[in-house]
């Protein structure tokens, strides 16, 4: 080690220094009074960090090759920061009223955040490991932060026993990979896999990473822990498992499939190609079912960690560019609608159910207007931005041809198109019911609404240039 | 720094010559289950089994059972053997740093202090948080 491995790792360095300094803070002065303080300020360190790694450029390496600092991490460490930040935000009213809002939470949050960033910046199956049980580690302790609550210490530990078993089949697949390529090191195993024909063990070892991994982006077949997790998490808690960790694994996929296996790309894309046609579909038909938004949502990050998959399994350059895009897109989405699922309540309780919202246009015509707008969005409806992700990682998987993989794409976001118009119907078209009550938003959320809503109309025009970004941040990965 | 556990697999022979290094431990393993299994399996087949209500009960000195051996336990106790654990894993990474202290560098000494660090802002923390105090 030398001074140098510090200062490209000195974002994350940073972020471990002031969530350490913030606990200690919080708890030899006001303990959960100073929860609030803690919120902003963390926020606030998520964007600077976040502006702060969008000014950096270059391509280094730490800690003898196992940390890794390049255009692809970057793009994702800006995406997961700038996402937590806004969940932070717009969650924290919710947390205030709920009698939620403990001190430990925003720095909790921290400590996932630099688990992620880890992950992303993995170059060995050690650091993958680090920083994947940090977040997750995280991620357990956040679902039960309402601990007197049933649902949410249900939601917890049913997240921890399915998580723990994720990590055994990713360490058992990383065993195997080491014991078949010798090295644990992304690159040695790479040119391993160079070599010649891939030894059958390696593959096992790379099936059982991939299986560790499709757990945490929750994909079909291993995505049961998500409807319930979803929905017995609080909800600024399940805006935030909908966000930054599906980012950071999904960028974990891409760096192992890429950057270890990358010269065998026919053995992992048949795999990512299954995960992803058997997301899109259950994502889209079970979903149907769902009266409870918090479970819906759940349905539909499973169907569009699918279509993000769909990039990944094309095995190139444009694929993962399609996949970042994807992704960053997605995110802000996903702030947008959850922002407005914090602010659903009815007398003063809060409330799921998607019936509540028949004819909500009336009431509350703006809102109404910006929840449309990122439904069209989410569904991938013309013009919005959403239909330009499907539409990226559709044309990557042309390129790649997989047009099978395409058409298969097209008819399960035409399944999903049902259940994201139902509540566009509701809200405008349905009966008059005793719905949930008008205003009630704090401005936090009211911005984080009609900020992702804005994104999703006004994006059409060039995409805020994050085409061209990930397009450049996919070219560090894939050579 | 070298890197134990990068060991370069540069042609197949070599993969099997790791593989065969791992032999004794699959040994070992199949040795173990195996026996685990035949003293189980033997107390099933050769043991004699007369149960009554008396040797099913829960053994109390004196009187009869009269409540379940399987009560619940104090949270705390939990808690405590949670806590524990910190020290514990100090305790893991200080001792083989402690024997080959002589031979450590810089890097290597100063990394087990920021360790300590940030165990010891975990400790204050759960001390402040009243987590060490029964009542």
């Amino acid at each position: 080690m030398n001074p140098g491995d510090l200062s490209t790792a000195l974002p994350e360095v940073l972020i471990s220094v002031y969530a350490m300094a913030a606990l200690l803070f919080g708890v030899y002065t006001g303990k959960d009074r100073t929860a609030g303080l803690l919120t902003w300020t963390t926020a606030a360190v998520f964007v600077l960090v976040a502006i702060w790694i969008g000014t950096i450029s270059g391509h280094r390496t730490a800690f003898d090759g196992l940390f890794i600092d390049d255009g692809f991490a970057r793009f994702a460490k800006v995406t997961v920061l700038l996402s937590a930040a806004a969940v932070l935000v717009i969650g924290h009213d919710y947390m205030n009223r709920r009698g939620l809002m403990r001190f430990e939470y925003p720095i909790v949050i921290a400590l996932a955040v630099i688990g992620m960033m880890v992950m992303v910046s993995a170059n060995d199956l050690m650091s993958l490991y680090m920083g994947l049980e940090l977040q997750s580690l995280s991620l357990y302790i956040v679902a039960s932060i309402r601990r007197g609550d049933a649902k949410s210490t249900e939601a917890g530990l049913k997240y921890f026993i399915l998580g723990a078993l994720s990590s055994g089949l990713l360490l058992y697949g990383a065993s195997l990979t080491y014991g078949f390529a010798g090295t644990t090191s992304f690159s040695g195993i790479l040119s391993t896999v160079q070599q010649g024909a891939m030894p059958i063990g390696l593959l096992f070892g790379l099936v059982f990473l991939l299986s560790g991994l499709a757990f945490k982006v929750s994909a079909v077949p291993f995505h049961m822990w998500t409807p319930d997790v979803y929905e017995g998490a609080p909800t600024p808690v399940t805006a935030f498992f909908a966000t930054a960790p599906k980012v950071a694994a999904m960028a974990l996929i891409a760096r192992l499939a890429e950057g270890a296996f990358g010269s065998a790309p026919k053995d992992w894309g048949q795999v990512l190609a299954l995960l992803s046609v058997a997301s899109m579909f259950w994502g889209a038909i079970a979903a149907i079912g769902q009266r409870d938004i918090k479970r819906l949502m759940a349905y539909s990050s499973i169907t569009h960690m699918g279509f993000a998959l769909m990039g990944l399994a094309a095995g190139t350059a444009g694929g993962v560019q399609a996949m970042l895009i994807y992704m960053a897109i997605y995110v802000t989405m996903n702030v947008g609608t959850f922002a407005f699922i914090l602010s659903m309540q009815k007398d003063g309780e809060p409330v799921t159910d998607i019936d509540s919202l028949r004819m909500y246009s009336r009431r509350e015509p703006l809102k109404a207007l910006a929840l449309l707008v990122l439904m069209f969005s989410l569904a991938g409806v013309p013009p919005m931005v959403g239909f330009f992700a499907k539409f990226y990682v559709l044309k990557a998987a042309v390129d790649a041809h997989m047009a099978w993989l395409a058409i298969l794409g097209v008819i399960a976001s035409v399944i999903g198109a049902f259940y994201y118009l139902r509540i566009v119907f509701y809200m405008y078209f349905g009966e008059e019911r005793e719905g949930i009550d008008a205003g009630g938003m704090s401005a936090g959320a009211w911005v984080g609404l009609m900020g992702s809503a804005a994104i999703m109309l006004l994006g059409v025009v060039n995409l805020f240039g994050i085409g061209s970004l990930a397009q450049a941040a996919a070219a560090t990965l894939v050579h | 720094m070298s890197r134990r556990w990068s060991l370069e697999a540069e042609k197949e022979p070599d993969v099997d010559h790791l593989l065969r290094e791992y032999l004794p431990i699959l040994i070992f393993l199949v040795i173990a289950v195996a026996l685990g299994l035949v003293l189980v399996l033997a107390a099933v087949v050769l043991a004699v089994r007369n149960p009554d209500p008396e040797k099913l009960s829960a053994y109390e000195c004196g009187f009869n059972a009269f409540d379940d051996a399987r009560m619940k336990f104090d949270v705390r106790f939990y808690l405590v053997s949670i806590l524990f654990i910190i020290f514990d894993l100090e305790v893991a990474f200080l001792f083989p740093w402690a024997v080959a202290f002589s031979g450590l560098s810089l890097v290597a000494f100063w990394s087990m202090m920021i360790f300590l660090a940030v165990l010891t802002v975990g400790f204050a923390y759960e001390w402040k948080k009243g987590a060490l105090e029964w009542e």
